[in-house]
């Protein structure tokens, strides 16, 4: 079965430095996939080359079997893929709803349309959209005037209008309170399950990496160096010595849990 | 025999190349300077100064009153520093009674403020100088010339040749020796984070500021043993500063130089290689320059600005039951006004109503669009045109030329749109302001089609739209139609698609939407329509003149648009009426109408940053909440919140 997507020898370089050097993965639909790793590790480059905003020096990116190499991010949404940004990109100048509302003119070819009221187009299928974000009470605030972590929301439930199969979401909690964190991730996955859907997402808080993927990548000076369950990748030594380094807050509270 | 006599004329040829090519690179030393100013001020306070070219012509008048009265090298060398001094001067006031008011306002809001300075000055160089033509002294110890092979080269040409490179050495060494110099290099980097540093902005951008009108003024000045001092020299210079400015990179010294030598030697070389095409050469390697370096020769791509903080949008809302009566019954006392008016206010009304509808294209492109554009007027211009060969060569009537004008525009902004959407902000701006150019140049230059500043007369209305009555109704019809359209336009998904790609590109590109072509096509529509109200002014003159499509429009309609207020879905109809009918009423009362324009424009700009109509909304939205103000169904018959 050909996977959901597939990575194969990405190489990057910016004027001699060498950001990403053959990282070579799958995502399986249906799979929520963590992608780790110490800043400069090549996770956002590697992001940005998976929905077509940098071109890869060499390498394959298929979606579903298909070549996406060389296809702008419009060409790469069109097939399917959804993303977030690490630092949320809305368009301040309208509503909630009206955000939402571009993103499923687009996906139903009718950007290009110069009748109508495009205000009140598509508004059951936005408002469903807000709602499986729990975004419905403030779909009429302007976008301008949201809390950090509504917008967070916001750009998920845009990244959900063109049913994506697979979904980017880079730090997808950076900036958020933790209940916050935990609640976005839990929707997520509970939308990934259910849509079977691949998501893979970047993250520096191990809390919601180890709570809610499936497995973990770790990336490194460029390179993967390593690939499993949360389990494996938390006691890998090298892991530790590189990134999550000694007495993990998660293990700290999953044993205080276990003894209360 | 023959050979050798063509031998000779081939060698007096390159002569005289030569001998062009050394006043080419005097006229640079002034450009440079001007330019550079213009460069320093942008790099750090992101302003672009409209008013240096008023900067550059008070430098010449002052140094013109001062070299007059003080004789001597001391007297001359003297007051040309002191002259430049005495502008730094009015420059730093300005920076700081003006311009500290409006460094939050939406970006090219500066521009209009300080544009509204330049009218000023315009009228008071005038009322204090005399509108006749002034001839400086020579300058002392420099009024002689040399002799280079047999030809005569005036020595103060040398001496600005020497001073060009002079001035760009000691900008270096003041940018990088002084401790002054390195926060303004770190402020043209990131001055958010200088000023996190403890620095004293306000102070260094007044400083920047005086030194960038100094350098301005002292350009001025070092002209006036070349040339004679007029009243026109403002909007001659800071047109070709832009160009400038643009070529070599907005922020860069060196970039300014290279490019005032480049231009100047075009200028100069032009005309002896190329005379036919010699006012639009400079022109298209601007062109050229931009559409393989977006950002100038030595510049830097620009960052994304930061959205200024408190003027975050009101998301934009279809007009409510109510606004739509309000806005009918103001259209129906419109057209009720040729039953009482007369002659006269029923041709300025026609004329404010073709500005109503240029402006609107105009802001449509700006304000859903995002993009300024800095040369409308080539869009119009053409409309006008496209009317009048509709009617001198096809003998069409004027139904069939009110079609053939927008379709002129159409093709125009097409070509010119493909090249221009490629860049954004400032560079997009001057392209735009190029290709304006280039078209005026062509419709100025090639006499048997258009011809030249004769311009085409006789481009009569048809018979029942021929009295001002009729010309008037048809005029609101079309205006009322175009701006209505334009209005649905902003609402349609294409709207919205629009002021997506303007709002993030980012976001616009990720969601499937193409900036590039949802702005062509935004440019497109924008052209078109600004056509339509070329070809109506056309009919309403009876004559078309290279001046419709010259900058004076351009910036007749950023004004407008600006006024009106650029966050607003309609301001610019407020603005053109405000605008065009408050020119028209001073130029009627008043020989001071410049300078009595140019202040409102001034106070208005601080009094009201968001425009006019941005200013309304402002107060309407202050009042408390009304509890009627719930639901309201508009005409499409879908609830939804009115404006409150």
């Amino acid at each position: 079965m050909t996977a959901l997507l597939e990575v194969s020898g990405l190489v990057k370089s910016y004027s001699g430095v060498h950001a990403v050097k053959g990282v070579s993965f799958a995502v399986q639909a249906g799979q929520i996939l963590a992608l780790i790793g110490p800043n400069g590790a090549g996770k956002s480059t590697c992001f940005n080359m998976l929905n077509g905003q940098i071109e890869p020096d060499a390498g394959s990116i298929r979606i579903a079997g298909e070549e996406i190499v060389g296809l702008p991010p419009r060409a790469v949404w069109r097939r399917g893929v959804g993303r977030t940004f690490q630092i949320t990109a809305t368009f301040s100048s309208m509503t909630v709803r009206e955000n939402v509302q571009v993103a499923l003119l687009s996906y139903h070819s009718r950007l290009w349309s110069m009748l109508g009221y495009a205000g009140a187009s598509h508004r059951d299928e936005a408002d469903r959209l807000l709602d499986l974000v729990g975004m419905t009470q403030q779909a009429d605030r302007p976008c301008g005037e949201l809390a950090y972590g509504d917008l967070k929301r916001l750009e998920l439930a845009v990244a959900l209008a063109n049913q994506p199969k697979l979904l980017l979401m880079d730090e997808p909690t950076a900036g958020m309170a933790p209940k916050e964190r935990v609640e976005l991730m839990r929707l997520t996955a509970g939308i990934a399950r259910a849509k079977d859907i691949g998501v893979l997402f970047t993250e520096h808080d191990m809390d919601v990496v180890f709570e809610h993927a499936d497995e973990v990548m770790v990336l490194n000076r460029g390179e993967l160096i390593a690939r499993g369950t949360p389990q494996e990748v938390r006691r890998d030594p090298h892991v530790q010595a590189i990134y999550l380094g000694e007495g993990l807050l998660y293990d700290a509270k999953h044993r205080e849990e276990a003894v209360s | 025999m023959i050979v050798a006599t063509q031998t000779a004329t081939k060698g007096a040829n390159v002569e005289l190349l030569l001998v062009q090519a050394l006043s080419g690179l005097a006229s640079a030393a002034s450009l440079f300077l001007v330019a550079s100013g213009l460069s320093i001020i942008f790099g750090v306070t992101r302003i672009v100064n409209f008013a240096h070219g008023a900067f550059y012509m008070l430098g010449a008048y002052m140094a013109y009153t001062l070299t007059s009265r003080f004789a001597g090298p001391l007297g001359f060398w003297g007051g040309l520093v002191v002259a430049s001094l005495i502008v730094a001067a009015l420059g730093a006031l300005m920076e700081m009674v003006l311009l500290r008011r409006i460094y939050q306002a939406p970006e090219l809001f500066q521009l209009l403020a300080t544009f509204g300075v330049t009218l000023m000055v315009q009228d008071l160089v005038v009322l204090i100088w005399g509108p006749d033509d002034l001839m400086g002294p020579r300058a002392p110890g420099f009024t002689g010339a040399f002799e280079l092979f047999g030809r005569r080269i005036p020595s103060y040409d040398a001496l600005l040749i020497v001073l060009g490179p002079l001035v760009l050495g000691l900008l270096w060494l003041l940018f990088h020796r002084t401790r002054w110099g390195v926060l303004v290099r770190a402020a043209t980097q990131d001055r958010d984070m200088v000023a996190c540093l403890g620095v004293n902005q306000k102070w260094l951008f007044t400083s920047v500021f005086a030194l960038g009108v100094f350098l301005a003024a002292l350009g001025g000045a070092l002209q006036i043993p070349r040339t004679t001092v007029t009243h026109a020299m403002d909007l001659s210079i800071i047109v070709e500063v832009f160009v400038v400015v643009v070529i070599g990179g907005l922020g860069s010294v060196t970039g300014a130089f290279f490019a005032a030598v480049l231009v100047s030697e075009l200028n100069a070389l032009g005309i002896l290689v190329l005379p036919k095409i010699s006012l639009i050469a400079v022109f298209l390697v601007m062109a050229v320059v931009l559409v393989v370096r977006p950002f100038g020769l030595l510049g830097k791509p620009e960052r994304a600005p930061r959205a200024a903080a408190g003027l975050s949008f009101r998301p934009w809302k279809p007009m409510t039951q109510i606004e739509r009566i309000g806005v009918a019954l103001i259209v129906a006392m419109a057209a009720l006004l040729p039953l009482f008016a007369g002659d006269y206010t029923l041709s300025v009304g026609s004329e404010i109503l073709v500005f109503v509808l240029f402006a609107s294209s105009l802001h449509f492109m700006m304000t859903v669009g995002g993009l300024a554009s800095f040369g409308h007027a080539a869009y119009f211009g053409l409309g006008a045109y496209g009317a009048a060969f509709a009617v001198k060569f096809l003998g069409a009537p004027m139904g069939v030329a009110l079609l053939i004008g927008p379709l002129f525009g159409m093709l125009g902004a097409i070509v010119s749109g493909w090249f221009c959407v490629r860049l954004t902000g400032v560079y997009f701006a001057m392209l735009t302001l190029a290709f304006a150019q280039i078209i005026w140049s062509v419709t100025f230059q090639w006499v048997e089609v258009t011809g030249g500043d004769n311009g085409l007369l006789g481009i009569w209305p048809a018979r029942w739209a021929s009295s001002p009555q009729g010309f008037f109704w048809l005029t609101l019809g079309i205006a009322v139609v175009g701006v209505a359209l334009l209005r649905m336009l902003v609402f349609s998904p294409f709207g919205f698609g629009l002021r997506a790609a303007r709002d993030s590109t980012l976001r616009a590109d990720a969601i499937g939407i193409n900036r590039k072509s949802v702005q062509w096509a935004a440019f497109v529509v924008s052209g078109t329509f600004a056509g339509l109200a070329g070809a109506l002014f056309a009919f309403l003159k009876g004559s078309v003149f290279p001046d419709s499509l010259a900058i004076p429009i351009s910036v007749d309609g950023l004004v407008m648009v600006l006024l009106g207020g650029i966050e607003t879905v309609s301001g610019a109809v407020v603005g053109a009426i405000v605008y065009k009918a408050l020119a028209i009423w001073l130029m009627s009362q008043t020989d001071l109408s410049k300078l009595i324009l140019g202040a409102i424009i001034v106070l208005l700009v601080v009094a009201s940053p968001k425009g006019i109509v941005g200013f309304i909304e402002h107060i309407r939205h202050r009042r408390p909440r009304t509890p009627t103000g719930a639901d309201v169904p508009d005409s499409l018959g879908i609830n939804m919140k009115a404006a409150e």
